[in-house]
């Protein structure tokens, strides 16, 4: 036998973790999203569709904005001690991710602003004379138009790997403790962003390309996920403990049944009807996806906090 | 530069918990919640039982992930023996250190900052122990600089077997327990 007994039952910590509520798991699905947003409309804008689609080029920039504002309004609400938020900007520390994040946010407002002058819709014109100004000096110069497409993908990218290194770095945590969890993030993001855009866009290029997009995120992203959970079983106890947690433990039926089933396997075959003309587009496989995005990162942020070292003592 | 430990005597303990009362009177630790507390530990298959008592808190590691995950410096190493601190006016309770720590050691104060065992660093600087050790009716903790070979807590760690909790984490902790 091997019994622990403490006399400590701290207040969220004790018996299990669960610092962590549901500000988190929105602040790193919307940030995902906002950032596979930000690969998709800068590649748009690389490719020069910002000629043809005000969707994809003003629009989503803009839906971007709100979305990661409220992403970053969640993770002010999580924030224990409010008033002191701008200690974050008062100071950079090489070695804590969250210090990247917040300044990695600084930089991605002034890319989707700038993505959003590059082509003004004429609603929207004749209001801001600097806008205008800048709208034009942008659109007189088609490479910087490339230019802030590139810096769009690449910031989106960071954005999107910063929301998986946030848990892995956490070393405590068996679970996050993984090298995939980032890339897995990352896809996800794109994936959740690709069907965002397929289900509000009005152009039928845009939804065509993303659903097929689409397809082929959710299949890497199966593939993602065998590598996470091989890499964790591959590894120590503590490890292959925090693998069972969703492969067989108390997160197991959220996890097969509403992220792998309904978010991943099911979108992905009538997905794949649409693509082959076998059934019309409807909004229900991207849906599933976006919702499946979310409650992954509920599965990933409430697990991880379950899991621990306890194997070799309290 | 001193690198301050504790050593305690498993032996000896008897899971009384004057170093937990004493911890919350000296520190003024929050109703509900611990900066120290008592772990009894019992393995092995009957009738060749065998328990362990500890009393535990934060190791003040060597490696500590708490103060490299803490995005304002809020988390520091003191310059006084190396001691793990947070500056609760720079914390913004992002909760970081508080996941990040293998022996969940840390919590959220009331007030919004994460808090944990000081070492009484109050103390220390006016050339006491820490309550907890000082209070201990069995003397089985003793605390001081492990860089110093002659110090008692470097010639109990030379003479006895001992462990630390974890070490496979990788976090280098400074409390140790004498088998």
């Amino acid at each position: 036998m091997h019994e622990l007994t403490t006399t400590r039952s701290n207040p969220q910590i004790d018996p299990s973790l669960h610092i962590w509520g549901w500000e988190i798991p929105v602040y790193l699905f919307l940030g995902g999203l906002v950032a596979g947003i930000m690969i998709i409309s800068g590649y748009f804008l690389f490719k020069g569709r910002y000629k043809h689609s005000y969707f994809s080029c003003f629009w989503l920039p803009h839906i971007s904005l709100v979305l990661l504002s409220a992403g970053m309004f969640a993770l002010f609400l999580d924030l224990e001690h409010k008033l002191y938020v701008w200690r974050l900007f008062t100071t950079f520390k090489v070695a804590s991710p969250m210090s990247w994040g917040s300044w990695i946010l600084i930089l991605v407002y002034p890319t989707l602003l700038a993505s959003t002058l590059t082509r003004v819709p004429p609603a929207f014109q004749n209001r801001i004379k600097l806008f205008d100004k800048v709208s034009a000096f942008i659109n007189q110069r088609p490479q910087l138009v490339k230019n802030i497409g590139v810096l769009s993908m690449i910031v989106g990218a960071i954005l999107g790997m910063y929301t998986g290194v946030l848990l892995s770095a956490l070393g405590a945590r068996p679970l996050w403790n993984s090298s995939i969890l980032w890339v897995l993030f990352l896809t996800s993001g794109l994936s959740a962003a690709a069907a965002f855009v397929h289900l509000i866009t009005d152009d039928k290029y845009e939804r065509e390309l993303l659903a097929k997009a689409d397809n082929g995120f959710l299949i890497f992203e199966l593939f993602l996920f065998a590598q996470f959970i091989i890499g964790l079983l591959s590894s120590t106890q503590v490890h292959q403990n925090a693998a069972h947690l969703i492969l067989s433990g108390p997160y197991a039926a959220v996890f097969w049944v509403f992220v792998i089933g309904m978010g991943i396997i099911v979108p992905l075959i009538i997905q794949l009807l649409a693509v082959n003309h076998k059934v019309q587009h409807t909004p229900v496989a991207p849906i599933m996806v976006i919702v499946g995005g979310l409650i992954l990162r509920f599965v990933i942020v409430d697990a991880g906090q379950f899991s621990r070292w306890t194997i070799a003592g309290f | 530069m001193a690198r301050l430990g504790m050593v305690i005597d498993t032996k000896k303990c008897v899971g009384c918990m004057d170093c937990v009362v004493a911890c919350k009177t000296e520190n003024n630790v929050p109703e509900g919640y611990n900066k120290d507390w008592i772990v009894q530990e019992t393995k092995g298959a009957f009738p060749t039982l065998t328990t362990e008592i500890r009393s535990e808190r934060c190791n003040h590691c060597d490696n500590p992930p708490c103060v490299s995950c803490c995005p304002t410096g809020a988390s520091h190493v003191h310059e006084l023996g190396k001691v793990v601190l947070v500056t609760k006016n720079e914390c913004i309770g992002c909760k970081a250190c508080v996941a990040s720590c293998p022996y969940d050691a840390r919590f959220i104060h009331p007030d919004g900052y994460a808090d944990k065992c000081t070492f009484c660093i109050h103390r220390v600087e006016k050339g006491l122990d820490p309550a907890c050790v000082s209070v201990c009716p069995t003397h089985c903790m003793y605390f001081g600089d492990l860089d110093d070979p002659n110090s008692q807590v470097s010639r109990l760690l030379a003479s006895r077997k001992n462990h630390s909790l974890m070490p496979e984490v990788g976090t280098q902790p400074r409390i140790f327990y004498l088998r």
